[in-house]
């Protein structure tokens, strides 16, 4: 093994030295700082945390098969990593903003974002599903590490307009490495913005261990950006709800920014084009298995009282109902009318991209494909 | 002679720079264990080590900008950008430095860094990932910009790209990656043709079209089709976009007296319009027509499910070369 072999694969398998307040076995666990930011999830709360995790993990089952079956082009699972997703999500308000990347498709279910709206863009058919205003969450970043930015200046403006209201980051620790991440820590550091960066320290991007990402927990950066750093446990819904309510809470008060990192691990391949066999383990997965972010729930359920088999049925049963629509959903996603690519180039009239409209127009014209050159010149003439 | 795909021609160029040069070093998100999200760097980390193929952290201006650094101590950095529209974030390393330290340093400081770029759509991914970004580095003094479109020219452009004193941008046509063709790896690269020239794929009397990157294949396929329709069609693979071989071009007008460019990226300010008004410049009095070009629209890539509307294809390219012949085509009766 080479030195940079060795270093490189070095986080991997630290202690759980994080926030922890349900043990992978379902144990709850007291935390003096932790506990009073989720006095109010009884029984009732739980399971309704539950319930999302366990339906999103269904939708992401149904829409890794889509894929399989040649119905999304492409589809990056979120396996593994629902209680970091649905735990800071369900900490929003309505009014903040979140700005993900292409992998938070549980926080776009928290943001009320439809089973259509959410593949148009895995399909093919779009590049975005979802109006950002109609739900509080940004265009999903393909680009590693741009929405960084874009949260912090949401939030310096949020504040500047006297809102209480707060934006979150989501980005993956392979992202930490990008400049703009680290530009976003040091523009909300001086300017106090109201943002929250949430990292999901999956382990891995694609293949590349996040032991080559950094030489310490990534929450320990944020120290030296002049903001607090929370590690918790992504795994454990409570810890994550609690570390986010607790980042919120500061960034409302006009305390600034808080980076959070949550410690989960992506169960399937980056996505349905990765191979994940080629860089890592099968022992490494069955580690992660065994602190699998549902089952926890549930036993902690059980402890409680409450009738566990019986509940885990009827949100299965939701779950399939869930991905027999998302099914239906991707079939009826129409394919976009071929002159469309034309249009939003610009906000307003553009006479470059109308005489290529035209000439487009009129090349496919000699196809006699009339329905196409018919609404685009009904298109151009509107111009 | 050896059947290899585009993919499996690059590596094999890798390789024997590797071996070659102790001071060749490949860079990039994915490229050791993984072997490249495209394969091209597959087992090169196995058998030269993790300091000579190495897996960087995330980071397009750190992967750029530590080459610049390796460069002026000597080494001749080769770096991956995984995608074509994940160049950006390093897009300030390469313009503002790479391209530039050579000149400002008076000639002192040779920054041989080569800087690999699957380009190109047409393969149905996501957004960023089908981009050509290459007119933005062509534009750039200090930049070298090339692209292979064959598994021949890979092996033996990659390996002269690597040994050359100037940056060099090396767009690779990912929707080629794997086309197989014959690979003469026992060829010598100091006498295979040098990368700044163009080649002539098939002769013609009527039309030049020229083109580089994956729409070769597609031009080819245009001249088969037009010469059944009695057209007669040159097709010049240009290879080398900054400098352009203009003599190969020039040389080939004068000939037909028409002009066809054809690429991926948008037409605004694009390789194409450099072509056409250069060889406007050069040759008017031999030309027949007015170039044309047959370009991607100049909109951002749209989605998996648009993109046969935006790339050139067959038909487009024939439209081109029915305008140009000043046959009936997709302007006729239009004021141009
Ligand atoms: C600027 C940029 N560089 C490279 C890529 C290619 N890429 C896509 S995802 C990915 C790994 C990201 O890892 P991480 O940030 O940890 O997020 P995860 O996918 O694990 O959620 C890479 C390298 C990209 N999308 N954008």
């Amino acid at each position: 093994m080479t030195p940079s072999d060795r270093d490189a694969t070095g986080l991997l398998t630290r202690p759980d030295d994080f926030v922890q307040l349900v043990s992978p076995t379902g144990e709850r666990r007291a935390n003096a700082d932790f506990d009073a930011w989720i006095t109010d999830i009884d029984a009732a709360a739980l399971g309704r945390l539950y319930r999302d995790m366990a339906i999103v993990r269904r939708l992401d089952t149904e829409a890794t098969a889509l894929q399989r079956q040649g119905e999304l082009g492409l589809w990056p699972p979120l396996a593994g990593q629902e209680a970091a997703q649905i735990g800071s999500a369900r900490a929003l308000r309505d009014d903040d903003f979140a700005f993900s990347s292409y992998r938070e498709h549980a926080v776009a279910w928290c943001r009320g974002v439809e089973p259509a709206e959410l593949l148009t863009v895995w399909r093919g058919t779009a590049s975005s599903g979802w109006n950002p205003f109609d739900r509080g969450m940004a265009v999903p970043q393909i680009i590693i590490g741009a929405q960084a930015l874009h949260a912090t200046g949401w939030a310096m403006g949020a504040a500047w307009e006297g809102s209480d209201a707060a934006a979150v980051a989501y980005f993956g620790d392979g992202a930490t490495s990008e400049g703009d991440v680290n530009e976003a820590l040091v523009f909300a550091a001086s300017f106090d913005a109201p943002v929250v960066f949430f990292c999901q320290n999956n382990q891995w991007a694609i293949s590349e261990p996040v032991g080559l990402q950094s030489k310490q927990h990534l929450a320990r950066r944020a120290d030296g950006f002049g903001m607090p750093g929370i590690r918790v446990d992504g795994n454990d819904v409570l810890a994550v709800l609690a570390a986010t309510r607790i980042a919120l809470d500061r960034a409302r008060r006009g305390d600034g920014p808080t980076f959070i990192e949550a410690v989960t691990y992506r169960m399937g391949p980056h996505t349905t084009a990765d191979d994940p066999k080629r860089y890592r383990t099968d022992d490494e997965l069955a580690d992660w298995r065994a602190r699998d972010p549902l089952t926890r729930v549930l036993a902690l359920l059980e402890a409680s009282g409450v009738d566990v088999a019986g509940f885990e049925r009827d949100v299965a049963a939701e779950a399939d109902v869930a991905a027999t629509e998302l099914r239906a959903a991707v079939t009826t996603i129409p394919d976009p009318a071929p002159l469309s690519v034309f249009d939003h180039v610009y906000a307003e009239p553009n006479s470059h991209v109308d005489r290529q409209r035209d000439h487009y127009t009129r090349y496919l014209a000699l196809f006699d494909d009339p329905d196409a050159a018919a609404s685009g010149a009904a298109e151009g003439a509107a111009r | 002679m050896t059947t290899l795909t585009l993919a499996k021609a690059l590596n094999a160029g890798l390789r024997r720079s590797l071996a070659g040069d102790d001071k060749v070093v490949l860079m990039g998100e994915d490229i050791g264990t993984l072997g490249g999200v495209f394969r091209v760097t597959d087992g090169l980390k196995a058998e030269f080590g993790a300091n000579r193929v190495v897996d960087t952290p995330l980071s397009e201006a750190g992967i750029v900008g530590t080459a610049v650094g390796l460069a002026y101590r000597g080494f001749r950095p080769v770096v991956e950008i995984q995608f074509d529209g994940f160049i950006y974030p390093g897009f300030d390393q390469i313009v503002a430095q790479v391209a530039k330290l050579h000149y400002r340093s008076r000639g002192n400081v040779r920054m041989p860094i080569t800087i690999r770029v699957p380009f190109g759509g047409g393969i149905g991914a996501a957004e960023h990932h089908s981009e050509s970004p290459e007119a933005y580095f062509a534009h750039t003094a200090g930049l070298r910009v090339v692209a292979c479109s064959n598994p021949a020219d890979a092996y033996v452009m990659i390996q002269q790209a690597i040994a050359s004193d100037d940056p060099v941008l090396f767009f690779e046509p990912k929707r080629r990656y794997h086309v197989k063709g014959e690979v003469d790896e026992t060829a010598s690269v100091a006498d295979a043709r040098p990368m700044g020239v163009a080649t002539t794929i098939t002769n013609g009397t009527d039309v030049t079209l020229v083109t580089y990157g994956a729409l070769v294949q597609t031009a080819r396929d245009a001249a088969i089709a037009a010469a059944e329709d009695g057209v007669s069609i040159e097709v010049i693979d240009l290879r080398s976009l900054a400098p352009v071989d203009y003599a190969t071009v020039e040389a080939s007008v004068r000939r037909t007296g028409r002009l066809v460019v054809t690429h991926e990226a948008g037409q605004q300010g694009g390789v194409g319009a450099e072509i056409a008004a250069s060889i406007t410049e050069r040759c008017f009095e031999f030309l027949e027509a007015a170039p044309v070009r047959v370009t991607g629209h100049d909109i951002p890539y749209p989605p998996a499910k648009l993109e046969r509307h935006h790339l050139p294809d067959l038909d487009r390219i024939l439209d081109g070369v029915d305008r140009v012949l000043g046959r009936p085509n997709s302007l006729s009766g239009v004021e141009a």
